[in-house]
């Protein structure tokens, strides 16, 4: 599935639809795991209430994703099997998700431009010829929004506040933008899921991605970084270093005491 | 988003009893003597407060009223605030996504009681920004039972039962406190709290009646540990605590520690029971007589040295929140620094409140 022969050129198998799904669900799921260990070491008690509030809505949309890919597998597995049994390499969250908290500019530059990219993908995923992805599309992009209204916020905020805000986040922009090429840059799976009405062509999120971006940018007074070579593809289930850390965190329980229910 | 940004309203149950603990311990001044046209207020004042009239935050007030109620209440958010960490040091291991999901929530309603609450003391004219300075001062105090660490899982569950619950049982009361603010408050946060504790006991019934037998030992381990501390927190015996019937007088407690720690034993013992579980005091009985259960001694000096600081992990939580504090300041200068420049014509992405003080 990882290479663009690999893709049939008729129907979207059911393999295919749930890699597909995984995608948007590991990203949600492994983003809200980042936030969950900003509980309560925010800079004030509004960034705490605010970082958890968003956390909770991408752990709602990694339930519904998690569940619905579940179903189109076939296989029995549910939301927790898929959250808590699945290595590294089987998942499929895109790169920048993963990425450390580093100090509250890295959070929220990561955030940003994650919620740029979730909005615009949700806006279209309303459209989708898949229905149940449809709906689940219409509720996340709401919520994205307001993710967006937050990040933007405080990207404007810290860059136009004080030389040392400026210099923060503007090194953490340096540091996080050589992993927008893969939210924009579409593989087999990505451009079959277009084909087929389910997705939007990534080619449209990145025109809408890149006008929002620059827009918020120009008012943070921040400098966008030149484009990056390396084209990473936590997508297809190669990770950076990362993962597999907050994996092991995250799943130790289950993987301890195997079977057991919570 | 969770609609309405509803944080804002909730309060958790574990807090208020570190308060009064505190309070009870430390001491709060004596109500001063009054001068003359002074006495006659604090009569009229009284006469108020014996008919059950609210005080609202213009009203006069003797000043060791408005001392005592602000030392009550910072120290409530104070505990709100600090007990986000034990809770949250299981977030990112929660082992299902429901649960993870509920615990963030109930740490986020935790922040959200703890805002809530320091705008209440506000009303009595001190600000967030002084109040948490004198808990990264270590000037301040909170509930000893958040010094306690949590070692797995099960203590989560151990939390919402007995910590959530013991607060309940000093909230229910502090819903008729005599200080308007403080009590409306309280009435917001009970209809909420009580949800918490329901939680927390789920999780516990989940691992000790259909759970594997580590889950059960688990879940007996976190009963062994949280049994006692979660008894401190009604604070030090009836007879050693010298400022209740001063607070009973002002009507801003209604029940004494020893009555309220009755109250949450006789609840409690059949709830423990229900699970399997043991309660880990041998002296525990039924008592035909009083017609409540008889227990064991608390172990007081365990309580003192926490409450000075020597808990097992009193310096870890100061130490949490000070880092926060001190590695946000310049978000927190950033965000003034953004609100000078653009104050004039910008409203949607100026500071958040409680910003300019909080630095």
């Amino acid at each position: 599935m990882s290479s663009a022969a690999e893709c049939t050129a008729g129907a979207v198998s059911a393999e295919e639809r749930f890699r597909y799904l995984l995608r948007l669900a590991d990203t949600s799921l492994v983003l809200g795991q980042r936030l969950g260990e900003w509980v309560g070491h925010a800079p004030a008690l509004e960034e705490d209430l605010a970082l958890a509030n968003i956390a909770l809505d991408l752990f709602g949309q990694a339930r519904l994703l998690l569940a619905y890919a579940g179903q189109v597998e076939g296989r029995g597995r549910d939301e927790d099997q898929l959250a808590f049994r699945r290595d590294a390499p089987e998942f499929f969250n895109v790169t920048l998700a993963e990425q450390p908290n580093g100090d509250f500019g890295q959070t929220i530059v990561r955030q940003a431009l994650l919620d740029a990219w979730q909005v615009e993908l949700y806006h279209s995923l309303i459209g989708s010829t898949d229905e149940q992805l449809a709906n689940i599309a219409a509720k996340a992009m709401k919520e994205c929004r307001y993710h967006w209204r937050f990040s933007c916020g405080w990207l404007v905020r810290l860059g136009d506040g004080t030389e040392e805000s400026r210099a923060r986040v503007q090194a953490a922009l340096d540091g996080l933008w050589r992993f927008t090429g893969e939210l924009l840059t579409p593989d087999a799976l990505d451009a079959h899921m277009a084909s087929h009405g389910i997705a939007p062509p990534l080619a449209l999120i990145r025109s809408r991605w890149e006008a929002r971006l620059a827009a918020a940018l120009e008012e943070a007074t921040l400098r966008q970084p030149p484009p990056a070579y390396f084209p990473w593809h936590g997508k297809r289930g190669v990770h950076s270093e990362h993962l597999g850390h907050l994996l092991t965190e995250m799943q130790h329980l289950q993987r301890l005491h195997p079977g057991a229910t919570w | 988003m969770r609609p309405g940004l509803k944080f804002l309203y909730h309060i958790r149950l574990g807090s208020v009893h570190m308060y009064t603990q505190a309070l009870d311990s430390c001491g709060t001044e004596p109500p001063s003597v009054a001068p003359a046209g002074e006495a006659e207020r604090e009569r009229q004042f009284q006469e108020r407060i014996d008919r059950d009239e609210k005080i609202e935050p213009k009203d006069w007030m003797p000043d060791a009223y408005r001392q005592t109620l602000i030392r009550q209440i910072a120290q409530h958010a104070h505990s709100e605030i600090i007990g986000m960490l034990p809770e949250g040091n299981w977030i990112t291991r929660a082992p299902s996504l429901r649960r993870k999901a509920v615990l963030i929530a109930k740490v986020q309603d935790e922040g959200g009681h703890g805002m809530y609450l320091y705008s209440a003391a506000e009303t009595l004219g001190v600000s967030r920004g002084e109040l948490m300075a004198q808990l990264l001062a270590g000037r301040a105090k909170y509930s000893s039972i958040f010094n306690y660490p949590t070692l797995t899982w099960a203590d989560i569950g151990a939390i919402g039962w007995l910590v959530d619950g013991a607060a309940i049982m000093n909230q229910i009361p502090l819903c008729r406190c005599s200080y308007g603010p403080y009590a409306r408050a309280m009435v917001r946060i009970c209809k909420e709290e009580s949800f918490h504790q329901r939680q927390g006991y789920e999780i516990m019934l989940t691992l000790a009646r259909s759970g594997t037998r580590a889950q059960r030992e688990m879940a007996q381990d976190a009963l062994d540990r949280w049994w006692w501390p979660s008894l401190m927190m009604f604070g030090p015996s009836d007879v050693e605590s010298g400022h209740t019937a001063q607070s009973m007088r002002w009507r801003i407690k209604r029940f004494t520690n020893d009555e309220l720690r009755q109250k949450f034993i006789d609840a409690t013992v059949p709830q423990a029971r229900f699970l399997g579980l043991s309660i880990p005091d041998p002296d525990l009985r039924w008592d035909e007589a009083s017609q409540h259960y008889a227990s064991g001694p608390i172990d007081w000096g365990e309580f003192q040295a926490v409450l000075k600081g020597e808990g097992p992990c009193n310096r870890e939580r100061l130490a949490a929140r000070r880092a926060a504090h001190e590695s946000g300041r310049w978000v927190r200068e950033a965000a003034a620094a953004y609100a000078d420049k653009h104050s004039d014509h910008r409203t949607g992405t100026g500071p958040a409140p409680g910003y300019a003080q909080a630095s």
